[in-house]
């Protein structure tokens, strides 16, 4: 055969198509095989808030876009290599994303007068005759078409023909870079275990587009993309909320605490309910309560049973939960909040991401009602920082908030997973019974961490009363005392601060001590700022980059650290949020970055900014 | 270990040992003293540990509850005790878990929780003191105020039409639903007892009086003078009979219930015989409860109206995960990490 063959660094590629494409489900599936073969990569799936939204138009566009190659990868790619354009809304939605010189898979079927038509083209105006394409490399055909004659001899409905489409595309970009099909083979055989018909035709439709790229002179290249040379170790694919609830399951074992999870569905954290509720071989409770408030309660009923009460959700359902979160901040019991942010304000952008609830999450509540809050980097990550936020929760006897978002919540990477005996320790000690009826249990008598006891009903000589009222300091009585409120406000106060005994120091990310500027991160940028610092330092730049994990209480040398550089930079999805704390804090000029629309910092964009303020 | 004072601990409970260091702080005079009272006096025969029940409350007068019992408590925010006492079952189901809630509690700010808790059917006691007002804000009309009442929130007199709680808890297929006074001992104690006795959601709604922002409002059924008339004692298995001296009855036509004068020559045979497990019929039950002004009004019902046997959810939970794990075996978190497909970097 006379093929060609390139090698790569690195591919983006973007599948988009209609909501019922099923390019998500072609992108993941592109993912696990790209995983398996031992690439570096990162994804980001960009689907609609509608479920619904009409067939052929811009809102009903769903896009996944994955970033794999043989060298380090941070983020999902600011530009693409590769569009899949399903139809003319997918590519009209998606075409200003295309490399100049892009490849662009066009499906002829989508692009009929209807679908011209509703994706705003107009009918006489077809970009794929049109001309209007020329400085891309355009590959069309119809797919459609392909998979119904495959299917023809099957029996099925045209209906269940055309919905295996996807698979077709799916062999074929598995052939253009040279990628075994047998993965998602497996997949499908257990997906359709019981549907045998539809298997059978799903695998032959993706063995078509494998042949079809082989068979089919239309396409000379094919691309090979050598595995990453990643740290040695032992790697799975992994999202953001399966991290999370992974975490979750983890911190519930090393510390002996059952775990429940009182949650109420929300996009874009619904992913861990979906997580927690398979794994109930590890005791785990899951509780799909009423509404966010009820989900937050029912978590704080269980941790006052000497359950780990987890809860989650996304920035509305946060400010539902926040009077419950104030009572937690009184009755000191260990309460894990996370937020997987999106979009806001109000119901906002449910399906984009966003990292504007870090204000939120640190004052966001009546009256002095300090959390710790931790904030996850990257997909990985969550597992992380949701684990260390768990190992707070329950070794301080306090709620903390876990921020990650949308963008790292529904991404993936490949991730050095660690065994179970490798993870840190969790201490928890119940209150023990008391013997001696004369000796009064005081259930707010603090240990050298500031702590209460975690006394449990059923613990024989420990009945006491907790509540959302002032409390006295160590009896827990009621109590409105002007020195005694003071006293306690700040003394819950000194506890969540004195968690900065019990973290790790900052650590720079990359970079010299010293330099120009600092780029100073938190959550979800931290792919962007990575690559793009890699870029700013090709064009001679000095920067360095610091990314927080612990964003409340900071770690005790971040400001030593801060003080070293010329320039602080921080970008974030929001309009502000951290770089009011640094300053406030610190008193320091730092340099805001900020994008708000919904979608991750490009690479590029961080760059331009430190080559900007490195003049 | 002084095993002298252990046996201190260990002795049987008494009602003492239920009173707690803390002022009792309501108003002289209001009726959740009795209500107190008739707990602390019930428990200790309950069998129970001290240390084995816990009382959450949300916010309001009756509400302070928990602070005046010597067991586990949470004095919670407002109209969530209900939603953290389904957390607490969920997680511990060997604990006795008693809801102390209010009108305004159970059924204004807390009603989304309140409902959901008996559809589930949680294995808890809910005691809805009713006061029909907003005592510990001072006197605004609560939900289950009636129409037209007069108050600081409502000068010209409310236009809301009140709940009627026992229908409500109906509509949400509670399994228990009972009512009773502050102001009848021992019938709040033998109530106290089934609503314990009862496996799932227990929903006791008990008629409170507030004597500083709406006293007098149950007089027509607490007062010796009106009592006997204007209250249905309904017990399991015995003919609707109510009266000064058990005078009539109530008869059932077709779903019509009709009041009977016994003296007429109305045998007590063609009565209507209560039975607690009869669904339709507890919900007419229910619905006696309009305005004693009205003329041939039926008297309001008393005594554990409806109970019914429905798994608990969190015995369901509980079996649930037994099952899961009794088939694939506890769960391994390597193997968790790990995951279906992974591979080496060497
Ligand atoms: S205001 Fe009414 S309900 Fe509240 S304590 Fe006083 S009398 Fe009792």
């Amino acid at each position: 055969m006379a093929e060609k063959k390139e090698l790569l660094e690195e591919v983006t590629i973007r599948f988009a198509g209609d909501s019922g494409d099923g390019m998500q489900l072609t992108g993941m599936q592109f993912t696990n095989t790209t995983a398996l073969f031992g690439n570096d990569l990162s994804t980001f799936p960009d689907y609609p808030a509608e479920i619904r939204a009409p067939q052929g138009t811009l809102a009903g566009v769903s896009g996944f876009q994955i970033h794999f190659g043989s060298i380090d990868i941070h983020t999902p790619g600011d530009e693409c290599d590769v569009l899949v354009a399903m139809n003319a809304a997918a590519l009209k939605a998606n075409i200003r994303l295309l490399k100049q010189g892009g490849i662009i898979i066009a499906n002829i079927d989508g692009f009929d007068t209807k679908n011209l038509r509703l994706s705003g083209y107009g009918e006489e105006n077809n970009p794929l005759t049109n001309g209007t394409l020329e400085k891309y490399h355009l590959y069309q055909f119809d797919i459609t078409k392909l998979t119904r004659n495959s299917l023809a001899e099957s029996g099925l409905t045209t209906k269940e023909i055309d919905r295996s489409k996807n698979m077709f595309i799916l062999g074929f970009i598995y052939w253009m870079y040279n990628r075994p099909i047998e993965n998602s083979i497996n997949f499908l055989n257990e997906k359709f275990s019981k549907k045998q018909d539809i298997l059978d035709s799903n695998i032959k439709v993706l063995k078509a587009g494998y042949h079809f790229g082989e068979t089919t002179e239309t396409f000379m290249t094919r691309y090979d993309v050598k595995k990453a040379k990643m740290v040695p170790g032992a790697y799975r694919n992994i999202m953001g909320n399966q991290a999370t609830a992974y975490a979750m399951i983890a911190a519930s074992q090393k510390a002996g605490v059952n775990l429940f999870y009182g949650t109420y569905p929300i996009t874009p954290a619904s992913d861990i309910l979906h997580e927690l509720s398979k794994q109930k071989v590890f005791g785990v409770k899951t509780f799909q309560a009423e509404d966010e408030i009820a989900a937050i309660c029912s978590a704080i009923g269980a941790s006052f049973g000497g359950s780990f009460g987890t809860t989650a959700s996304s920035g509305p359902g946060i400010a539902l939960k926040t009077e419950a979160m104030g009572l937690a901040v009184n009755l000191e019991l260990p309460l894990l909040i996370i937020n997987v942010q999106r979009g806001g304000p109000s119901t906002g952008l449910p399906t984009k991401t966003e990292q504007s609830d870090l204000l939120q999450a640190i004052y966001g509540r009546n009256g002095e009602a300090p959390i710790p809050v931790i904030a996850a980097s990257s997909p990985g990550d969550c597992f992380g920082a949701a684990y260390e936020a768990c190992r707070i929760a329950l070794e301080h006897m306090t709620p903390v908030i876990l921020l990650t978002d949308g963008y790292i919540a529904n991404g993936a990477e490949p991730w050095q997973y660690p065994t179970a005996e490798s993870l840190p320790p969790i201490h928890v000690q119940f209150e023990k019974p008391k013997t001696n009826a004369e000796e009064k249990f005081l259930p707010y008598k603090r240990d050298e961490k500031l702590s209460r006891p975690w006394a449990i009903p059923g613990t024989k000589g420990l009945e006491h009363r907790i509540g959302g009222l002032e409390k006295q300091h160590e009896t827990g009585n009621i109590s409105y005392d002007p020195e005694n409120h003071e006293f306690m406000v700040k003394m819950r106060a000194a506890k969540v601060d004195k968690i900065a005994d019990y973290i790790p120091l900052q650590k720079l990310d990359s970079g010299n001590e010293k330099a120009k500027v600092l780029v100073l991160g938190w959550g979800s940028t931290y792919g962007s700022i990575k690559t793009g610092l890699i870029q700013a330092r090709a064009e001679g730049c000095d920067v360095s980059h610091a990314h927080l994990r612990h964003v409340f209480p900071f770690p005790k040398n971040l400001e030593s650290i801060l003080k070293n550089f010329d320039t602080v930079l921080i970008p974030e999805m929001n309009n502000g949020q951290l770089i009011k704390l640094i300053r406030d804090q610190f008193l320091i000029p730092a340099i805001g970055l900020n994008k708000i629309k919904g979608l991750p910092f490009n690479a590029s964009e961080i760059k331009d900014k430190v080559v900007e303020l490195s003049k | 270990m002084n095993t002298n004072e252990n046996t201190i601990l260990d002795k049987p409970m008494t009602s003492k040992d239920l009173v707690t260091d803390q002022d009792v702080r309501w108003c002289p005079g209001c009726g959740d003293y009795s209500i107190l009272k008739q707990v602390q006096t019930v428990l200790p025969e309950l069998g129970l540990k001290r240390e084995e029940i816990v009382f959450i409350s949300g916010i309001g007068c009756s509400s302070r509850f928990p602070y005046y019992m010597e067991t586990f408590g949470m004095h919670s925010i407002h109209g969530r005790a209900t939603a953290i006492a389904s957390g607490l079952k969920a997680s511990r189901p060997e604990l006795s878990v008693w809801i102390i809630t209010g009108d305004g509690d159970a059924l204004s700010i807390g009603g989304n929780h309140f409902i959901h808790l008996l559809r589930r059917n949680f294995d808890v006691n809910i005691l809805l003191f009713n006061n029909q007002i907003y005592g510990l804000t001072k006197g605004q009309y609560s939900p289950t105020s009636e129409e037209g009442k007069i108050t600081k929130s409502t000068p010209f007199g409310s236009l809301d039409h009140p709940f009627n709680p026992l229908a409500l808890s109906m509509g949400a297929d509670a399994t228990f639903v009972a009512r009773s006074m502050d102001r009848d001992p021992v019938h709040l104690k033998e109530m106290l007892r089934r609503t314990h006795k009862h496996k799932g959601a227990s929903f006791l709604e008990i008629y409170q009086n507030c004597n500083v922002f709406n006293d007098g409002a149950f007089f027509i059924y607490t007062d010796k003078e009106t009592k006997k008339l204007e209250t249905l004692m309904v017990e399991h298995g015995k003919p609707l009979i109510f009266g000064d001296k058990n005078e009539k009855g109530i008869r059932l036509d077709g779903y019509a219930p009709v009041i009977v004068d016994l003296a007429d020559g109305n045998s007590t045979n063609d009565l209507w015989i209560h039975d607690e497990k009869d669904r339709l019929k507890a919900e007419i039950l229910t619905r006696f409860f309009d305005n004693p002004i009205h003329e041939n009004h039926m008297p309001r019902v008393f005594g554990v109206i409806y109970s019914e046997d429905r798994p608990c959810y969190e015995e369901m939970l509980v079996n649930q995960i037994a099952d899961t794990i009794s088939k694939r075996g506890n769960g391994n978190l390597d193997a968790l990490l790990k995951g279906k497909e992974s591979w080496v970097i060497s």
